[in-house]
């Protein structure tokens, strides 16, 4: 569609990136751009719209709807601007009497094969055949409708054989193909931006017509993946959102930034009044570049779903039903329970968890909360669980804690090193930009136990997949690492230059070691040595060569020896400090990385810096007015092991759900339910809230003020689209929850009134955030840290002269089994990982109409090993490992290799994370999720244990009605 | 009737055939029409996945070109042309005889079997039009008769 509200404008074909300029008069006035501008694009640059209605500045030039002719001077007939380049010198004129003409006629054979039911149409007043019909000026149309597209009858009543129905079997947007004019943008954008190929042009001439999928598809049962994109780009009614039907056209829009994974796209909300009607991309966010994913773009009801909870509830205890009160009663209850805590079990005995999906201004107040009115160091993040690894790991090797590229990066990149992600199903718009990559020539390399749908899809395929054994990832970044230096393929000038030599010497000894060799760890990781070994090479001369990593890097018992090893690989080849390369952490969360920057671990202040440096406590001693403790404080899996031995008895958890997200659900059960008061802020009644005393209803990203940071250390502003639905945004309910302990302990309370004097106070006490305020993010769109004198627009890439710490360290990386083995109990190995549809435990998507796409967890298991088991596919079966065991269904595939099986976490009823074990990263706690010893067996139904969780969970869950 | 397990086998040698070849796509349904007598539905993803292709791209292609069949024929095709120089010789006149003896209309299989009745436009005959094509065969100068004749040949 195009845009209806804030139109941003159309240059009708991409920008060129030539260097070269060229000067071309259109209209009479001069005009200079670059070489390679179709002459539709300079016209639109100086303000001169030539009709056109296949052109779209987001898809390549098309040239078939003839409406954009133009006449130069000198050359022969009326040529399509937007196939045209621009030429020096020459004459270009965009309105004649002949080309008026031709566009009428043009316009009338359009019109004549079109329904003219504008007033009723959900397109009205947003429609670019209207528009064009306006723009050429059409009258009349000389044509009389006999044969059409868009009568379901001819005038005799007879079924028309051309006419279609409508498809409405995606959930959020509809096919009507009698509004179709064949303009090609949605197939285009299917294949261009998206790249999934999930549409064609069926039939030729007047029997063609967009058909998603083969003959006997629907839109839901073909490729398509609900990325919206053939939505945006369709000129007319034909593809539409449903929301809009139902709804009507928006009447203003605000940018925003999403709440899903952390790619941290940037969305127009749409709205009419205080209605959402749909979110659209913005053409102008710098990760997404105008596109989107079925979880950004459609999967947003669930801030209005009923099971959302609008009023503060209490209750004495875990047992009793929830009863609804007031704040102030409910800040009064909380408050006074932990101080009661506090004053019972001591200081150290209450802490926070702070949300990697609330805003960065949220999450510092959270962990200030801690810091400045609890007075101790007990704060951590989910960050825990996924990617606390990645900050050790290159906090370690190059000096600063995040990814150091921005995804614009990925356009010059020629070999990419996929790592433990599927960035196709939880990074999926990164994941468009990287395939549009491959088609252009980009070579890829997998690493992953599971033949994900990164390894191969349409018009791509990996060059090496090393489907390794869950658990060893150290021994083939490590084998990786072998051949680079033993085949001389390392980069000795970057080396010399920019690392230390001396730790590289003792880097190559130990990693030269043969016992490290392809060959030597083949048994061990299932990978065929010559596989590596290719590699190795590719990625060490293949050009430029970027490697991007996710979960299954991090959530190991090594999870931080293999973000050091991937540091040592990019140093080792060069790949560091300019387009196309770097080590890019995948994020999960919208703002994990804001989270860990909002110094939510217990042992580091905003900003990465120790609480152990006096001199940074004295920075926070003086903005706050209090004394900070200076010992590190409890990380999640310590607060639950000091909860279990009692010592730590209050929790404030904002908008995580540990029960579910967190590893070996027994014994995070087991430690809430020792604790004496658990205050959970979030939207839903999460699994968490079971065992809760204190519920602070939240509020969505569409109802506050605030920042998120994204996967490439981009600042984006979120913004307050619609009032909260329960009264505050978060940051209030926290400043009112520290005010209320303040005033039990007579201290002086918070005052923020907006949240940009939150983040003003980050500025002033973090440095790599200094040049930071929501003026200057307003001026820039974003800002990627770091930003301060030295750079006043942001970071886009880091290291480029010289790594943040110096000179990057070389580390070695000795592979250690984990502790998690199989053996004849339970012989396969389990790993976890995510699908398109839903996003982490499914709080938010399962509460959307994406359950259509995954209405419930799926065990993948190999034919080889359902087979001697005696299982088909669809069967139950139970999922049994040392920690406990669970139900569900299975399908039977070779994605997985034998030995191996895999599934989601999304749904609570599976609880996938019964089976996980707490076995963690060394380094840093961050659990392994992605490697369980198992056994799978027949089953009839759910486990003892799932039956009795659903059972607490219910009775947990009840509201006391009002009296 | 061929069942499923020996489509895929022999579509699968097909498109081991091909494999290398530039731009494959075509010479494979070419070739699989050539093998069935049409291509059938479950060829497809089939052929998709092994060009690193989509199911809707080929669909796309193969929807593209008349001439390739989603059904067999029967076991004689009747082209008869339906292009402007055709029509102005009277091939109208001759279609409409054409599927009044045949009792079939266009696309349509006669119930024995024998004869598909097809358009086509234009064979490149349009000096000697109205003009038809019999399994490959062409022929000039088609009038009601003429029709017969091939008719009669063919049943």
């Amino acid at each position: 569609m195009k845009d209806f509200i804030l139109p941003d404008a159309d240059y009708g074909t991409p920008a060129s990136k030539s260097k070269q300029m060229v000067t071309l008069n259109i209209d009479g006035f001069d005009v200079t751009v670059p070489e390679g501008t179709s002459i539709m694009r300079a016209a639109a640059q100086i303000g001169i719209n030539v009709p056109k209605l296949c052109a779209t500045d987001s898809l390549d030039a098309f040239g078939s709807c003839r409406l954009c002719l133009v006449e130069i001077e000198g050359r022969n007939g009326t040529p399509a601007s937007c196939t045209t380049p621009v030429a020096a010198g020459i004459k270009v004129h965009t309105q004649t009497g002949r080309l008026k003409q031709l566009r009428r006629g043009v316009m009338e054979l359009y019109i004549s094969d079109h329904p003219l039911d504008c007033l009723t149409c959900a397109a009205n007043g947003d429609c670019e055949l209207q528009d064009m019909a306006g723009a050429v000026g059409l009258r009349d149309v000389r044509y009389e409708a006999v044969e059409t597209h868009f009568q379901a009858k001819n005038t005799s009543g007879e079924a028309n054989p051309q006419w279609l129905p409508k498809d409405d079997s995606n959930p959020y947007f509809s096919y009507d193909p009698s509004k179709c004019i064949v303009c090609n943008r949605c197939v285009r954008a299917c294949e261009e931006v998206q790249g999934t190929f999930a549409l064609t042009i069926e039939g030729r001439g007047w029997d063609s017509r967009v058909k998603a999928g083969g003959a006997n598809d629907t839109f839901l049962t073909s490729d398509c993946v609900s990325c919206g994109a053939c939505v945006q780009a369709c000129p007319t009614a034909t593809l539409i959102e449903k929301s809009v039907i139902d709804i009507g056209t928006p009447d203003k829009s605000i940018v925003t930034t999403c709440a899903y994974c952390g790619v941290g796209c940037q969305f127009k909300a749409e709205m009419r009044g205080d209605e959402l009607v749909r979110m659209t991309p913005y053409k102008h966010g710098k990760a997404n570049r105008g596109h989107s994913c079925v979880k950004g773009r459609f999967a947003y009801g669930y801030a209005s779903h009923r099971d959302r909870i609008l009023k503060p509830m209490i209750r004495e205890s875990i047992n009793d039903p929830w009863q609804e009160v007031s704040w102030a009663e409910a800040m009064e209850f909380a408050a006074r329970r932990m101080k009661a805590v506090q004053d019972k079990y001591g200081r150290q005995s209450i802490g926070v968890i702070t949300s990697s999906r609330c805003t960065n201004e949220e999450t510092y107040l959270v962990q200030k909360l801690t810091r400045a009115v609890f007075m101790n160091n007990n704060t951590d993040t989910c960050a825990r669980v996924c990617h606390s690894p990645t900050g050790y790991g290159l906090g370690q090797t190059f000096g600063t804690s995040a990814g150091t590229q921005d995804f614009d990066s990925v356009e010059d990149c020629d070999v990419a090193l996929v790592i433990g992600a599927n960035p196709v199903s939880g990074h999926p718009v990164f994941a468009s930009r990287l395939k549009k990559r491959l088609r252009q020539g980009a070579k890829l390399i997998v690493v992953d136990p599971r033949r994900t749908e990164m390894v191969e899809g349409a018009h791509y395929k990996a060059a090496h997949h090393l489907a390794l054994k869950p658990g060893t990832n150290v021994a083939i970044v490590t084998a990786l690492a072998h051949v680079i230096v033993t085949e001389k393929l390392y980069n000795e000038e970057f080396i010399r230059s920019r690392c230390d030599w001396d730790e590289f010497q003792d880097y190559m000894e130990f990693v030269a070691d043969p016992r490290h060799s392809p060959e030597a760890i083949e048994l061990l990781t299932g990978v065929p040595a010559a596989e590596v070994r290719g590699a190795a090479r590719l990625y060490a001369t293949g050009g430029n060569a970027a490697i991007y990593y996710g979960l299954g890097v991090t959530e190991h018992s090594q999870g931080s020896t293999t973000v050091i090893g991937i540091a040592n690989l990019a140093m080792l080849t060069g790949n560091i400090g300019r387009p196309g390369v770097g080590v890019n952490p995948l994020r999960g969360q919208n703002n994990v990385q804001g989270s860990c920057d909002m110094g939510s671990f217990p042992h580091e202040l905003p900003g990465y810096r120790h609480v152990k440096d006096a001199g940074v406590r004295a920075i926070y001693e003086q903005a706050w007015g209090v004394k900070i403790d200076p010992e590190p404080g409890l990380r999640i899996p310590n607060m639950l092991d000091a909860a279990v031995e009692g010592s730590f008895k209050g929790l404030y958890c904002q908008g995580e759900d540990i029960l579910q997200s967190d590893p070996d659900t027994k014994h995070v059960a087991a430690g809430l339910a020792a604790m004496e008061c658990v205050i959970v802020h979030d939207l839903f009644l999460n699994e968490t809230a079971n065992y809760a005393h204190v519920f602070f209803p939240g509020s969505s990203f569409l109802e506050k003020n605030g920042t998120f940071t994204n996967a490439e250390r981009r600042i984006n502003m979120v913004r307050k689209v619609m009032a909260p639905k329960q009264g505050f945004e978060d940051w209030e309910v926290t400043q009112m929850f520290a005010n209320a302990m303040l005033k039990e302990m007579g201290g002086a309370g918070w005052t923020y009134t907006h949240p940009s004097q939150i983040m003003d106070e980050i500025a002033l006490t973090t440095p790599s955030f200094a040049g930071v305020s929501y003026d200057r993010l307003e001026e820039l769109g974003s800002i990627q840290w770091p930003c301060n004198e030295k750079a006043p627009e942001g970071t886009p890439m880091m290291h480029i002269d010289g790594f943040v710490r110096g000179r990057g360290k070389f580390i070695r990386t000795e592979y250690v089994a984990t502790d998690e083995k199989t053996g004849p109990r339970f012989p396969l190995l389990l790993t976890t990982g995510r699908i398109l549809s839903q996003y982490n435990v499914g709080a938010q998507t399962r509460r959307t109409q994406n359950v259509v796409w995954h209405p419930e967890d799926i065990l993948e298991v190999h034919p080889h090993d359902a087979e001697t088991r005696g299982i088909r596919d669809g069967d139950w079966v139970r999922l049994a490992s040392r920690a406990g065991e669970t139900t569900l269904r299975v399908t039977i595939t070779d994605r997985v290799s034998p030995g191996v099986v895999y599934t989601t976490f999304h749904h609570p009823s599976t609880q996938a994370n019964v089976v996980t074990t707490d076995f963690s990263d060394w380094a840093t706690n961050c659990p392994e999720y992605k490697v369980t010893a198992v056994q799978i067996s027949p089953s009839n139904g759910p486990s003892d244990w799932q039956e009795a969780y659903e059972a607490q969970a219910a009775q947990s869950r009840r509201i006391a009605a009002a009296e | 009737m061929l069942d499923e397990a020996a489509i895929s086998a022999r579509v699968a040698e097909i498109v081991t055939a091909h494999q290398g070849m530039e731009g494959p796509l075509l010479p494979i349904l070419h070739e699989v029409q050539a093998a069935f007598g049409h291509v059938p539905q479950a060829a497809l993803p089939q052929i998709a996945e092994a060009l690193c292709m989509t199911r809707a791209e080929v669909h796309g292609v193969m929807t593209f070109y008349h001439d390739f069949r989603a059904a067999p024929a029967g076991k004689h095709v009747l082209k008869l042309c339906r292009a402007e120089a055709c029509q102005s010789m009277g091939a109208d006149r001759v279609a409409a005889h054409a599927q009044a003896s045949l009792g079939v209309d266009w696309h349509e299989t006669t119930p024995d079997g024998r004869v598909t009745l097809e358009p086509v436009f234009c064979l490149g005959l349009c000096a000697c039009a109205p003009a038809a094509m019999v399994d490959g065969r062409v022929v000039g100068r088609v009038d009601e008769a003429r029709v017969d004749a091939l008719i009669a040949e063919v049943r």
